[in-house]
């Protein structure tokens, strides 16, 4: 496969996951707002912290509201992470490797691109907002489920999986940085009881990654911080889990041809997320300083995937 | 309110599915009494549904504004042009020996030119043809083929015969839209796909990847083939996607490929290099490699005709196939065909006067108001004038042209291009339309059924490029014999 179109796919795949992402947290924060009494803390400037474009939404809106943030994340073509904007790169990047995909996931990416953009109007207004976001996730889906099973399962399959689980690896790290500033509201107060805010909150996370059910299942305790951060980044088997997005990268890396220097490095992320002491992180300064270097060595390694198989002077 | 085809009149111009108002052609019969059951709603319906088709699907062309490219969605008129499948047969036959013939040019250009010593073909002609290419002289290529895909405009004029407007053999572009429009139109008619005996025309991308396998110059089961684009910004870059993806060959830029030490042609992949064995190669001559041509190309690839030249690597059409694709050259044709085949011309060329000559351009310019006049070299319909709509200024400035630069300059009579039902604002208009089928030529030659019609969207406009506003149609070539 050419490293030109190996690039594409790998960021087509990273876009698709990065719109479905953003379509759940949105939702899961729209259902929090509706719970909260009007005075509480839930600030929608949470949701633009975690997709870490302040700076960008500073220079465009004076408040941190409802309507500004929905805005900025749903259609803003200032935004980069938008999720008009995610669409329109992975519209792009299939565009132009639409010899590589198969005929219905272009049909489907491009449809998918028109309805965000078509029924934007109805997706920043309040009612429209559930339906509009469930189909963007559900179409999401429905392109990774198309890959699956009507894409050879080859070289350019294994580079839209490690993009994909990237990508959400990334996102579940970065929605926990919002608990280390639940953990840092903790830390102000005398009392060791979880408040009722702060168990909302890891409520919210998990319903952010579509993670509350199989947490009540498999861990049947109540909500805490440890067991919370526990199954979100160490968990090997529910798929939004740190530890387990990473060890699907790694297995997907592992098809690829000359891969050693990207492989070690995809192992070592993996490890130290999964070998982490999760009772020591409870500090909120030590859970995002782990954060923190988690993205790093995730960073790290998307750089070195990008030198080892997309730079065309070094396939020469 | 139906189609009232008495309503219908196209004036005077030969019309491709009436014989006159209220009378069908027989093989579109079928076709206008469909039209007429359906009710405005419906047929609005159907309009509608294409387009819907049109844009889920991604059928696209890019088009060059001052603020950058806009890929804008194909422009389609549901309503199919149809041609009996016994007058396809003579049209087939047409462009097979025409085909031939050129390619019996091209080859003789570039080794002895038996035809120039043997003053049929003017060695001044040569001496200042802009695709000529030095670079191909003594080159023969596979099976003696230099045009390997070819998409020939043809015309019917008042009488209803086809005329061969011009040939295209550097890289036309147009068969997707062929491919997509049918398709379309299944969805949309799929009743009257059941009442029709309509050639089918998905085989073209498969005769396609045969033809550029047997090229390869190692003899492999599974050689590698490449379409080289110049890129996303490339007006036909859907088409260069397109039939990669339907060919399962790589799609692949300038940048993607190397050639080595070795005079092989390589492409970089995430394995390292591979080696590449036929290019199909959607990029000008002069673009193509620096080193030969324009060094300043940065859509080419540097040595690759070194690497054609040391025989380790086909290009589809070859290097310098363009100097048959010349209005002038164009009007020795038929002479060509008598020349090398011993044949007369089953397909006429529309008559052609060439302003080098002093005498026909003294015609030329005497008669510029009745004219069409053509650059030798242009496509896509620029830098030509239409006399009878020319302003007096605008006639003036082109006999200015033509006088400084003759050999650039060919005219011909305006033809009274025939027209086909088209639908404008809901209901049914003549709209004048031309045809491109693709001819294939490698050890066998293929003819696509029918090919892509393209229809001058703007009332009375003779012009059918889709940058300057045409649209297309579906092209059914139709079985008659089978049905009463």
């Amino acid at each position: 496969m050419l490293s030109r179109v190996a690039e594409r796919l790998y960021w087509m795949a990273r876009y698709i996951e990065r719109t479905e992402n953003t379509a759940r947290m949105v939702t899961a924060f729209n259902h929090l707002a509706l719970d909260m009494p009007y005075q509480t803390r839930v600030s929608w400037a949470g949701l633009v912290s975690i997709t870490g474009s302040e700076a960008v939404f500073e220079d465009r809106y004076s408040e941190y509201n409802e309507a500004n943030v929905v805005k900025f994340l749903l259609g803003d073509p200032a935004n980069p992470g938008s999720i008009l904007n995610a669409l329109n790169s992975a519209r792009e990047n299939v565009r132009t490797t639409r010899d590589r995909v198969p005929t219905e996931v272009w049909e489907t990416v491009n449809e998918l691109h028109l309805y965000a953009r078509f029924n934007l109007d109805a997706g920043e207004g309040k009612r429209g907002r559930y339906r509009y976001l469930s189909q963007i996730r559900s179409r999401c889906q429905q392109i990774t489920g198309m890959l699956a099973g009507t894409m050879s399962h080859d070289h350019a399959y294994d580079l839209i999986k490690a993009g994909r689980n990237l990508e959400r690896a990334d996102m579940t790290s970065r929605l926990l940085d919002v608990g280390a500033v639940g953990l840092l509201a903790r830390g102000k107060e005398v009392d060791e009881d979880i408040s009722p805010f702060e168990g909302l909150l890891w409520i919210n996370i998990l319903k952010s990654l579509s993670a509350f059910q199989m947490y009540r299942q498999h861990v049947r305790r109540r909500i805490n911080a440890a067991d919370v951060l526990r199954f979100l980044v160490q968990d090997p088997e529910f798929p939004r889990s740190i530890g387990h997005a990473l060890a699907e990268v790694e297995h997907s890396l592992a098809n690829l041809p000359r891969n050693d220097i990207p492989l070690r490095m995809a192992m070592q992320v993996k490890r130290h997320a999964v070998d982490s002491q999760v009772d020591k992180l409870l500090e909120p300064k030590e859970l995002h300083r782990f954060i923190d270097d988690l993205q790093k060595e995730m960073a790290e390694l998307h750089g070195l995937v990008a030198e080892t198989w997309f730079r065309l002077d070094k396939a020469a | 309110m139906s189609i009232d085809w008495k309503a219908y009149d196209p004036n005077g111009f030969y019309d491709e599915l009436i014989s006159a108002p209220g009378i069908p052609r027989p093989a579109a019969k079928t076709l206008t009494d469909y039209l007429r059951s359906l009710g405005d709603a419906e047929i609005h319906e159907r309009k509608q549904a294409a387009e819907h088709a049109i844009m889920e699907m991604g059928i696209s062309f890019t088009v060059y504004t001052e603020g950058g490219n806009i890929d804008r969605a194909w422009p389609f008129d549901i309503i199919p042009r149809i041609i009996p499948r016994t007058e396809w047969r003579r049209v087939e036959a047409g462009l097979r020996q025409r085909l031939t013939a050129l390619n019996m040019f091209i080859s003789d250009i570039y080794n002895e030119q038996r035809i120039v010593k043997d003053k049929i073909f003017p060695a001044e002609i040569l001496s200042q043809s802009r695709n000529f290419r030095e670079q191909c002289r003594g080159i023969q290529p596979t099976h003696g083929v230099w045009a390997h895909i070819c998409g020939s405009d043809l015309v019917r004029d008042a009488d209803g015969s086809f005329y061969v407007l011009e040939d295209n053999l550097r890289v036309p572009s147009g068969v997707s839209y062929m491919l997509e429009n049918r398709q379309v139109t299944k969805r949309v008619f799929p009743e009257l796909f059941e009442n029709y005996s309509i050639q089918p025309v998905d085989e073209y991308p498969s005769q396609l990847f045969d033809m550029l396998a047997s090229l390869s110059p190692r003899p492999l089961d599974y050689p590698e083939v490449v379409v080289l684009t110049p890129g996303i910004y490339n007006s036909a870059y859907f088409e260069h996607a397109y039939l990669a993806q339907r060919m399962g060959a790589e799609l692949v830029e300038g940048a993607d490929l190397v050639v080595c030490d070795d005079d092989c042609v390589y492409m970089r992949t995430i394995d390292g290099l591979e080696r590449v064995d036929v290019i199909y190669r959607r990029i000008d001559d002069l673009f193509l490699d620096p080193e030969a041509f324009n060094p300043d190309s940065m859509l080419g690839v540097p040595g690759v005709m070194r690497a054609w030249r040391a025989g380790n690597v086909a290009l589809v059409n070859a290097p310098g196939a363009g100097v048959a694709d010349d209005k002038v050259v164009y009007a020795f044709v038929p002479k060509m065909i008598r020349y090398y085949l011993d044949e007369e011309p089953i397909l006429s060329n529309v008559p052609t006067y060439l302003c080098m000559d002093d005498k026909e351009r003294e015609h030329v310019l005497a008669n510029l108001d009745q004219l069409v006049v053509k650059p030798a070299n242009e496509s896509g319909g620029y830098g030509m004038i239409i006399g009878p709509h020319a302003t007096p200024t605008q006639l003036e400035e082109f006999a200015e042209l033509i006088k400084r630069d003759p050999r650039n300059y060919i005219a011909q009579p305006t033809l009274k291009l025939s027209t086909s039902p088209t639908l404008c604002d809901g209901h049914l208009e003549p709209r004048h339309l031309d045809l491109r089928p693709f001819v294939l030529q490698g050890v066998r030659t293929d003819v696509t059924a029918g090919g892509l019609t393209r229809v001058a969207l703007r009332k009375g406009s003779l012009v059918v490029n889709s940058s300057q506003g045409g649209g297309s149609k579906d092209t059914w070539i139709v079985d008659t014999d089978t049905r009463d």
